[in-house]
């Protein structure tokens, strides 16, 4: 047995006030780490577009920020604590890597992001997060809908994850060193989305009939909108031929080669059902969303566009 | 005690001059939320090191691992009851799905016992698995290998 670590009582530590004797005000909406990119080389690769740039970065930075945000909403909400735990966990790693890749694009394209009012502390990936409309959103429509039962989010964050983390073995290589170095940390948090997810899949799919039956529900309800993650939205042709991104298109193969390893181990036959069409074409990329990401966002955002210049 | 460098989150000082100091860390997980306690735990003891300038940069390549925590490291998560990661798993070329629970030899840090099982991957922090002794029956915190 080892003897327990006595720390001294002069360990600042010990006082949970002494951080408060200093100003230390900072924005109220978000943390006080002024920039997430801070001493990271944010230079633009020669070549490369930066609006194109900026406009990709946007687009993997929507999509975990309203990701993270859905499953951010089963805190105290899941069936069972260690549930809870785990989908507080997958949110918080999206929107770490939401706000790096939120901070990369306003960085590579300063004219993206929204104008706040003169004083307003906010720092550009808060300014995007909160202060954008639904259709200035770029995340695929898998992100934002509504919530349902614990097999629809096991199911949601499967076909996310499978998808993500397909894209971002391929990112890792990207000639741009923040989203290479974004991909190369995120595709170890998403291969444990992805396994935890995975084997809830399996797991409710052989469970009880119950189980069973919402586990294919939900997979019939979501189903529509994993063909839309592969896509190839002009931005993302751009980026890819550039180097800095990945066309979807490229990583279906493989994404489907995974997810129908899941579907054989859990005995589920792949869904017929017919892709969710876009509105005129448009989808989630290219701004067209469903009611429920507005109603999303004027929660998410309210209080932080109340309290613009907020300091705490 | 367990310090930055012990778990491999410090990743540079540079004493510029007299009394200017550079210092360079690395998030462990994309959404850590103690980024900005250790940035200001860093500027408070350098500062009363005698620094007048304080920078703390953020490092995200290459991504931290947990081979890079160091033995005192890991007998100091062991002393407080934590047990420590094993060897991280390669994270070039594809990544394999696994849906049996991860196997890992630990043992638990109450009582040495290695009859443990895994309740979950995801604990009390973004970097630890929930484990359960099989022997004491305590519950204890495994830091993941990434």
């Amino acid at each position: 047995m080892t003897e327990h670590v006595h720390t001294s009582p002069e360990d600042e530590h010990e006082s949970a006030y002494s951080g408060l004797l200093v100003n230390d005000a900072h924005w109220a909406f978000g943390t006080d780490f002024e920039d997430p990119l801070a001493g990271v080389d944010t230079t633009i690769p020669e070549g490369i577009d930066a609006p194109t740039l900026a406009a990709y970065a946007l687009m993997l930075g929507d999509d975990s920020l309203v990701m993270s945000h859905r499953i951010a909403e089963w805190t105290s909400n899941a069936p069972e604590l260690e549930d809870d735990i785990a989908l507080s966990n997958i949110a918080l790693d999206l929107l770490g890597q939401a706000r790096l890749l939120l901070a990369r694009a306003a960085k590579a394209d300063e004219s993206i992001v929204p104008a706040l009012p003169d004083g307003s502390p906010a720092p550009p990936e808060d300014a995007l997060a909160f202060f954008r409309e639904a259709h200035e959103f770029r995340n695929v429509r898998l992100a934002e809908v509504v919530n349902g039962d614990f097999a629809e989010a096991t199911v949601r964050v499967l076909l996310f994850s499978v998808w993500r983390l397909a894209v971002w073995e391929q990112l890792r290589t990207s000639r741009d060193h923040v989203l290479a170095a974004v991909a190369a940390k995120g595709v170890k948090e998403l291969a444990y989305h992805r396994d935890y997810a995975a084997r809830w899949f399996v797991t409710l799919a052989q469970g009880t009939d119950e189980s069973r039956s919402r586990l294919l529900a939900a997979l019939d309800a979501l189903w529509p909108l994993w063909p839309e993650l592969f896509d190839t939205h002009p931005v993302e042709a751009a980026a890819a031929g550039s180097g800095v991104g990945v066309d979807p298109a490229t990583v279906r193969e493989s994404a489907e080669a995974v997810l129908d390893q899941v579907l054989a181990a859990a005995d589920v036959p792949r869904p017929e059902v017919a892709r969710r069409a876009g509105v005129l074409g448009r989808t989630g990329r290219d701004g067209m969303h469903g009611e429920p990401l507005s109603r999303m966002l004027a929660e998410m955002q309210s209080v932080a566009r109340a309290h613009p210049k907020g300091l705490w | 005690m367990l310090t930055l460098a012990d778990l491999g989150v410090l990743r540079g000082v540079d004493v510029v001059g007299d009394s200017h100091v550079v210092v360079e860390i690395t998030p462990t997980y994309s959404g850590c939320p103690a980024m900005a306690a250790m940035r200001d735990d860093l500027v408070r003891e350098l500062t009363g090191a005698g620094f007048d300038r304080v920078e703390v940069r953020v490092s995200l390549d290459p991504a931290w691992t947990t081979d890079w925590i160091t033995p005192d490291g890991r007998a100091a998560l062991a002393a407080a009851g934590i047990s420590p990661p094993g060897p991280a798993p390669s994270s070039t070329g594809p990544i394999p799905l696994t849906l049996l629970p991860t196997a890992r030899q630990v043992r638990c840090p109450q009582c040495d016992s290695p009859a443990t099982e895994l309740v979950s991957e995801f604990g009390s922090t973004a970097c630890k698995a929930q484990y359960r002794c099989s022997c004491c029956l305590e519950p204890f915190d495994h830091v993941k290998e990434i």
